[in-house]
């Protein structure tokens, strides 16, 4: 069904710039919406400047044809770029973000707001974002009516927890609408990035969001090597597939825990708190790091995985499968946990497609979508990794998702353990090829990480755009809200977890 | 209930048992450096040209600035004299900025307990309140872990509150955005004095893998006066703890 006017390409290559289509803005827009109609998504959807204007790049997915599709338009600097976000929601943010960070107008955007309070991305062409936008402070959707009231949350809270700020337009103790409002952690990363790859690029990649080091490094990695042409051995190819367990079995345990302790059952809360640190301290093991920092590297991984480290995660994996399950079923048998899960933050299967939800929350929604089996990279090319769906939307479907898929990862990481392959586990990475756009996805345990990079003629990133799952999943969290007690909001938060640092960038 | 008693006597009492034994630390971890500078030849950069961030320097003997320092070990790898080796020894915090330089031949300067006055106030019961300014949450992660069963912070009377007015002391990571800026100034004023303030990881102490953003001010070192600097990108909890209780005078 899709037109000549998307270039098709898999996930993890890169493809010279020229054969990108360019399309005048209106096609370019007709374009993307006829995908999304028809079942592909919206992966990335930037601005870059090009001579005094801007081309826009559009990264698309279809899980139906397992591929990739990249349109581009250009679009002039005093231009406006007409929203589409009206006729398809899950751009409304992306166009959100062109509009900050390329000072691009907007024309009929319905919620046109700052997205992280940046400076403009580039000098020079484009209106700018006035310098004294001071963070949260912004025109928030309000709910006028004689016994409303507004709860404001944030930016500190009341945790060890990244900053972030929350608007809840309240009825009595429940909830009409709550809006979200960040932007606090933002350390100009993409910005960093222009010029690139520098001698500090795969640091700062391992910290967009600490606890994704793997899935954001994996990304990093396989731009760099789609770039360069470097071929990554199996060996390393199966290392980097346990840790990317490793760091999703570490955080949806965390999440089982914190679930349990926001709805006060201690127990599975206190085991689960400890139970996150064996599977941390795996990745420790592994190279020394409990975040994976230093794994990955372009080319392969830092550090090999000998026989003996294969047999004490081995034998560590067994044991925490057990202790896990014994901690994580005690919250299947008790009611009154049940009771509080259930029917609370629903997200219908509706929204979350429409708002292009990634990862558990829209698998919790019913929508099955995994880059590991959709548009599969590394290990799982060769080894399939089950994916699990739930219906109910709640935050009982997202708790129950999270111990499924803890399952399946432990089950991926036995296999791949009795099966390492031998040879060496890093290659060095060749040249970066010049005029290319190169495209990564991981899986990461929040949902779709997303690495675009554009590179210029000689070969240095003129544009590295980063999409972290939580770009997409934030607006679900706030639909969750609607009709909720405001007491349940730190129960919702907990079961949808996401990252500031990752969304700030 | 039954299943929840059962599971209890399952999991067992799993708390770590430092400082009374030594920590469980991994074979791989890179802690404090050991430095040879007899094995560096004539003009070799090797390790220093291997540092993105600077944190090695030659005059003539080699000193590391753990401050600086990601811990990444690409120094040691880059070296091909076996000058520089990364030790699997966590101890890292200090009292001092400049205490963080490692410098071979001097003595190793470990982190102090606070003065007979600050003990007596905070010694036995010492509340912070954490401020996550341009984190990336893996600090903030390995912070909140020490509060789990498998650390139990709580015993040695060290713990995380919601409110800074009932907090006695300030815990910052991150590399402090523009954007956290005045929310973190508003935090450590509504601290009563005195208070303590600890810089928790790379980025709060220098910046991080962030220094010299722009968007950022590489750490809290020229906005609040520090009492413990604890290093590592992010530190390994026990790194945290043992900070923490050289600064309480708890490690004997």
């Amino acid at each position: 069904m899709m037109s000549a006017s998307i270039l098709k390409l898999y996930n993890g290559t890169s493809v010279p710039r020229r054969d990108i289509p360019e399309l005048p803005l209106e096609e370019f827009l007709r374009a993307i919406l006829d995908a999304t109609d028809h079942g592909w998504r919206v992966s990335a959807y930037f601005g870059t400047p090009d001579g005094g204007d801007f081309r826009l790049y559009c990264l698309l997915a279809s899980k139906a044809e397992g591929v990739l599709g990249l349109l581009g338009a250009k679009v002039a600097a005093d231009a406006a770029l007409p929203s589409i976000a009206s006729l398809c929601p899950q751009v409304s943010l992306f166009e959100r973000e062109i509009a900050e960070q390329c000072g691009l107008a907007i024309e009929g955007h319905p919620w046109l707001k700052p997205v992280r309070f940046q400076r403009p991305l580039f000098n020079g062409p484009g209106k700018g974002v006035p310098e004294d936008k001071e963070p949260g402070v912004m025109d928030f959707y309000q709910v006028q009516g004689h016994e409303i009231h507004e709860v404001a949350v944030g930016p500190v809270h009341a945790g060890i927890i990244e900053p972030g700020h929350f608007r809840f337009q309240c009825y009595g103790e429940q909830v009409f609408h709550l809006e979200i409002s960040l932007g606090y952690q933002h350390r100009g990363i993409e910005r960093f990035m222009i010029g690139g790859p520098h001698p500090r690029s795969p640091y700062q990649m391992e910290a967009i969001g600490g606890d994704t080091t793997i899935g954001h490094g994996q990304a990093y990695a396989m731009i760099i090597e789609a770039l360069s042409g470097t071929r990554v051995p199996a060996r390393a190819e199966a290392i980097r597939g346990i840790a990317l367990e490793l760091e999703r079995l570490a955080n949806h345990t965390g999440d089982l825990g914190a679930i349990a302790g926001d709805v006060g059952y201690l127990p599975t809360s206190s085991f689960c708190g400890r139970i996150r640190g064996d599977f941390l301290n795996m990745s420790a093991v592994l190279c020394g790091s409990r975040f994976g920092r230093g794994l990955i590297v372009p080319g392969g991984v830092g550090f090999d995985c000998n026989p003996q480290q294969a047999g004490l995660l081995g034998s560590r994996i067994a044991t925490a499968r057990e202790e896990l399950a014994n901690a994580v079923d005690l919250l299947w048998n008790t009611p009154s946990v049940l009771a509080r899960l259930e029917n609370t933050g629903t997200v219908s299967e509706e929204t979350a497609r429409e708002l292009g939800l990634v990862g558990p929350p829209a698998r919790g929604c019913g929508l099955n979508r995994d880059i590991r089996r959709d548009h599969p990279f590394g290990i799982y090319r060769m080894s399939q990794i089950p994916v699990v769906t739930a219906t109910t939307g709640d935050v009982h479907a997202r708790t129950l998702l999270r111990w499924l898929e803890a399952e399946k990862s432990l089950d991926f990481i036995e296999e791949q353990l009795r099966q390492l392959p031998a040879g060496v586990y890093r290659n060095n990475a060749g040249a970066i090829a010049g005029d290319q756009v190169a495209v990564a996805l991981t899986e990461g345990w929040r949902g779709e990480v997303c690495h675009v990079a554009v590179t210029d003629e000689t070969g240095r990133f003129g544009r590295y755009k980063i999409v972290d799952p939580s770009f997409h999943n934030w607006q679900g969290l706030a639909m969750a809200l609607r009709g909720q007690q405001i007491s349940d909001f730190p129960l919702c938060n907990k079961s949808f977890n996401l990252s500031y640092c990752g969304f700030d960038l | 209930m039954i299943r929840a008693i059962l599971a209890r006597a399952k999991q067992g009492h799993r708390t770590t048992k430092y400082p009374k034994e030594p920590a469980q630390l991994p074979e791989l971890l890179r802690g404090y450096p050991r430095l040879n500078s007899a094995a560096c030849p004539e003009g070799c950069r090797e390790c220093i040209d291997a540092c993105p961030y600077g944190a090695i320097s030659r005059t003539p003997v080699l000193s590391i600035d753990m401050g600086k320092c990601l811990f990444c070990s690409a120094c040691s790898r880059a070296c091909s004299h076996g000058a520089i080796e990364m030790t699997c020894d966590a101890a890292l915090a200090a009292n001092k900025r400049e205490e963080l330089i490692v410098r071979e031949g001097e003595e190793r300067r470990m982190a102090r307990a606070l003065d007979a006055k600050m003990l007596a106030l905070f010694g036995r019961s010492l509340k912070f309140r954490e401020v996550s300014a341009a984190g990336c949450n893996a600090c903030e992660a390995d912070t909140n872990v020490l509060s789990t069963i498998g650390w139990d912070l709580g015993r040695f009377g060290i713990q995380f509150v919601a409110s800074p007015r009932h907090a006695d002391g300030l815990w910052v990571t991150g590399p402090v955005s523009e954007n956290m800026y005045q929310a973190l100034l508003l935090t450590y004023e509504a601290i009563p004095a005195p208070k303590i303030v600890v810089a928790c990881g790379a980025c709060a102490i220098n910046g991080g893998p962030f220094l010299d953003s722009p968007e950022c001010r590489n750490g809290i070192d020229n906005i609040f006066p520090v009492d413990l600097y604890i290093p590592g990108c992010p530190p390994h909890p026990v790194t945290i703890l043992d900070g923490l209780l050289r600064l309480l005078d708890k490690m004997g």
